[in-house]
């Protein structure tokens, strides 16, 4: 039951949001319902039987209604639930027009994503993959920058070619399965031919490329994190670029085991090759916004390859890394999204000397970049920790291929920090005053959350086991 | 058999109460009492409460798909009339002598889905075209209405002479105008001579069922006649007219495409890319939204063709699916677009912010005909795609389809696009609220179908 009122309780609230008249009412109501859905969440991750539901749905198709929450759909679970609320009070202060449509918007979006975290049908899987979708595009094409509407049509046609694609697999394999069936189990134990793995692993690993997204089909990634509503980036890189690696852990591994061994080896140059080449543009890049969706291509690389790496560090590491790199991304958009609200740039070339002027933000922004450099300390060190272990045993130069990007990652969040926080103050800053309390709160809560698991990141660990060890199961 | 009978004598009832009635909206009334008596009476029969039957010597075979098939396609004519019966009246004027060609139309498609033989095909398809070539032109004064009339019905004789020939060569072969028998003899027997006979007759009867479902490459009539036409009668030739073809082209080849071989999945594969690359492509470049959606029609039959490439259970429950889906959403979304005054892209921009029930119930129609998930259209592709997949091994097409479908996205949220994130003061005609509590409960529908199709497969089986 708890599973789906983590689906119902966003879902009820935003389509309540759309008929709501004021904006404020909306607005408080979101930040309502969102705190809400994280006590849930929190129950659910807190609970030690498992937390199932399940349903009638497509007889004829051998769909059902199944919800299913493992170690890794209550992590991410929790992700989804922990953002909302983040989020909504970052961006209190902020003006939206039709502010109710946003909102809901907003927390339709999370019904979709907890849905994909939460299913254990493939079919459902998919409907609510698209789900998740709709409104987004909806969201950054209404409330988006100027060339909103070209870009977030790209992100949309790419995503959705690659749902379909991935439709075209789920069939291939659904009629090998016995008896029909589109349930988690009978995908599971389906006994492909080797061509049939290879073709099928193909159709679905490009629709989850696209929506991490890989190299080379990250090419939608900037534009739209770069114009869409700050609000909505912290959504889409936070936590919709982790559905398709946990659809990767969900279903591409256990389906397709032995093509996932075999094509491994490629799928992981594609991904440190990415994280090269993303590194090395975010160092050239002006626009903070711009910054981050780029680095962000590089950490998302990294989980990639680490889970193709077939170790039990690399698989253990990713999983930890899609909550850590989930938070400390919004961190760093919630900072953006103060620099462009209050100075009205993005451009590091036009700030300066915010420490003297926002002495709190500068902390946190110090805090949040560290984190994105995985220091030791931070929560996400371990996970890169871990990750680099496995790449490494699988194979070395590609382990240091990879390591080059860390140390390019402290090249470029280091050199935003200096070029943001330090220096001489800029005209454009000399009128900046610090964040108000709403955001300091969001952001403290999110620098508590990255020192506490980075000094302690055992229960993060231990959610996860079971995830991992189903993972290294023999067929 | 009640649907045809009903559906003759209610047209010569509805061709006389424009007589008796001076009142347009008395005809649109009577013409929706009319439609549910007719729903009524196709009922009666599925359910054997009450039919007519007359002896016609095996030239007619009523079974439950067929029947099904024909309410769904009379229950889509019933929500036409009740979405756009303003804009009936408003095509011209002799608003009882269309209604009564929408009888004859439904005639047509009654007997198309019930035909047992050839000949009966042939009836049925001109009973079905001839009232429409008149609908075409109803605008009288307008001259893209007279070319548009005029060119479907040169290419509506073309085809049919087409199809003759191919009957009289099919029944030289085989000696009978039933569509088992054909299925049955000589090329089975071995006699190559009339076997090549039977050959050619079909391949003809191919081609001329193409030109009437609008397959490329036979589909050069359709963007000329469905913008030519007045925009409430597309809405009806892009829907019942085409989905009543569809299950004929699909009861015509369900026994006989074995004939064909092997190179009946290679035809058919060939005319699918081909309808499938020259609806969406095309329908990428039109500036007109009434013109894209003639295009956006060839796409679609380009996947309602899959049920005829598998032929299997998946096909015939697909096809059902599609057409309601397919019926609903078009239905929809030109109801929708008759009532915006220009019918250009730039025409819709900003029709959420002036109307956003129609930009609401609007979106909802282009998903479902674009195929995202939660709403009908999904499902219908969902059931062809998976059609396919279960006759055999051919995914490569099925993948083909697919690149397609998300070109369709494309020329499907520009619309989208224009009006909710452009700026714009759009014209529209008069809007009642009785309309927009229609466009609601269709939109709903289309959901509905979406989450749960089996409401409407259950009941098919029930």
């Amino acid at each position: 039951m708890i599973a789906l009122l983590l689906i119902l309780i966003p879902l009820a609230a935003g389509l309540a949001s759309f008929a709501m008249q004021q904006g404020s009412a909306a607005k408080k109501f979101s930040l309502l319902a969102s705190v809400l859905t994280l006590a849930l969440a929190l129950a659910a991750v807190g609970s030690s039987s498992a937390i199932v539901y399940d349903v009638a749905w497509l007889n004829d198709l051998g769909s059902r209604f199944s919800l299913k929450m493992d170690g890794l759909s209550k992590l991410l679970a929790l992700l989804t639930a922990v953002s909302y609320p983040l989020i909504f009070a970052a961006v209190y202060n902020n003006e939206y027009k039709k502010p109710a449509s946003f909102y809901g918007l907003m927390l339709l979006a999370q019904a979709g994503l907890m849905g994909v975290f939460l299913a254990a049908d493939v079919l459902l899987f998919y409907f609510f993959w698209e789900l998740a979708l709709i409104p987004v595009y909806f969201l950054s094409s209404i409330w988006g920058g100027e060339k909103r509407i070209a870009v977030t049509f790209k992100f949309f046609v790419y995503t959705f070619l690659g749902s379909l694609l991935m439709l075209a697999g789920i069939l291939l394999v659904y009629f090998q399965t016995t008896g029909h069936s589109f349930s988690m189990e009978a995908f599971y134990q389906v006994k492909l031919s080797g061509t049939q793995q290879t073709v099928a692993f193909w159709l679905f690993f490009i629709a989850f490329a696209i929506k991490m997204p890989i190299f080379p089909l990250h090419t939608w990634q900037p534009d739209a994190y770069e114009q869409s509503p700050t609000a909505t980036t912290m959504i889409l890189s936070g936590v919709m670029v982790k559905m398709g690696l946990f659809a990767v852990v969900r279903w591409l591994l256990p389906i397709f085991p032995q093509a996932a061994l075999q094509f491994g080896n490629v799928i992981m140059i594609l991904s440190v090759v990415g994280m090269l080449y993303a590194s090395l543009i975010a160092i050239r890049q002006d626009d903070i916004k711009r910054l981050i969706a780029y680095s962000s291509i590089a950490h998302i690389g990294l989980m990639c390859a680490a889970l193709f790496s077939g170790s039990k560090s690399g698989a253990e590491g990713a999983m930890i890394q899609m909550f850590s790199h989930g938070i400390n991304v919004i961190g760093m958009w919630i900072i953006a999204d103060q620099i462009e609200q209050k100075l009205g740039t993005r451009k590091m070339s036009e700030l300066g000397g915010l420490a003297q002027k926002a002495p709190a933000m500068a902390i946190l922004l110090v805090v949040m970049a560290l984190a994105n450099i995985a220091l030791p300390l931070t929560n996400a060190f371990i996970g890169e920790f871990l990750m680099f272990s496995g790449i490494f045993q699988y194979n070395m130069w590609m382990a240091a291929a990879a390591g080059i990007s860390i140390i390019l990652a402290a090249v470029y969040t280091l050199n935003m920090v200096q070029k943001v926080i330090y220096g001489a103050i800029s005209p454009v800053s000399a009128n900046a005053a610090d964040i108000s309390g709403n955001v300091k709160l969001a952001l403290i809560i999110i620098a508590v959350v990255i020192i506490v698991f980075g000094v302690f990141p055992q229960p993060m660990i231990d959610l996860t086991k079971d995830t991992v060890a189903g993972l290294f199961v023999k067929k | 058999m009640n649907a045809i009978i009903f559906s003759a004598v209610l047209g010569v009832v509805m061709m006389f109460s424009g007589i008796i009635l001076r009142n347009k909206s008395a005809v649109t009334t009577t013409a929706i009492v009319s439609l549910l008596v007719l729903l009524l009476a196709n009922l009666c029969n599925i359910y054997s409460v009450f039919s007519i039957n007359i002896d016609t010597h095996g030239l007619l075979h009523f079974n439950k798909f067929g029947l099904f098939f024909n309410s769904i396609l009379i229950a889509a004519a019933l929500l036409f009339v009740l979405l756009s019966g303003k804009d009936i009246e408003k095509a011209g004027a002799n608003v009882s002598d269309y209604y009564a060609l929408i009888f004859f139309v439904l005639c047509g498609t009654s007997i198309l889905t019930s035909f047992n033989g050839l000949l009966m095909l042939f009836l049925g398809i001109e009973i079905m075209t001839i009232p429409l070539y008149i609908l075409t032109g109803a605008d009288k004064r307008n001259l893209k209405s007279n070319e548009a009339s005029l060119k479907y019905f040169l290419m509506g004789c073309f085809s049919t002479g087409i199809m003759l020939m191919g009957i009289a060569l099919v029944y030289g072969a085989t000696g009978s105008f039933s569509l088992n028998v054909a299925a049955s003899s000589p090329a089975s027997a071995g006699m190559p001579a009339s076997s090549f006979l039977q050959m050619a007759g079909l391949i003809l009867l191919f081609v001329s069922m193409c030109f009437k479902v609008s397959a490329a490459p036979f589909h050069f009539w359709t963007p000329d006649v469905y913008d030519g036409a007045p925009s409430v009668f597309t809405s009806f030739m892009a829907t019942i007219v085409k989905a009543a073809g569809f299950f004929a082209f699909l009861n015509l080849f369900e026994s006989n495409a074995q004939l064909l071989g092997p190179t009946w999945k290679l035809l058919m594969s060939f005319v699918i890319i081909a309808t499938l690359l020259i609806g969406n492509i095309t329908a990428v470049f039109q500036q007109s939204i009434k013109r894209m959606m003639a295009y956006s029609s060839i796409a679609q039959a380009g996947f309602m063709l899959f049920a005829l490439y598998s032929f299997n259970d998946l096909a015939k429950e697909g096809i059902l699916l599609y057409a309601v889906a397919y019926c609903l959403a078009t239905i929809g979304f030109f109801a929708v677009l008759i009532k915006v005054k220009d019918y250009t892209f730039d025409g819709f921009n900003g029709l959420a912010k002036t109307q956003p029930v129609l930009a609401f119930s609007a979106t909802v129609f282009l998903m479902s005909l674009a195929g995202i998930p939660l709403t009908a259209g999904f499902f219908a592709k969902y059931y062809m795609l998976a059609s396919v997949v279960k006759s055999g091994g051919s995914l490569w097409i099925v993948v083909v389809a697919v690149l397609f479908a998300a070109i369709s996205v494309y020329y499907y949220f520009k619309v989208i696009q224009a009006m909710y994130f452009r700026e714009g003061q759009p014209e529209t005609l008069e809007i009642t609220g009785s309309f927009k509590t229609g466009l609601v409960l269709v939109a709903a529908a289309v959901i509905l179908v979406g989450v749960l199709p089996s409401i409407v497969l259950n009941w098919f089986y029930f």
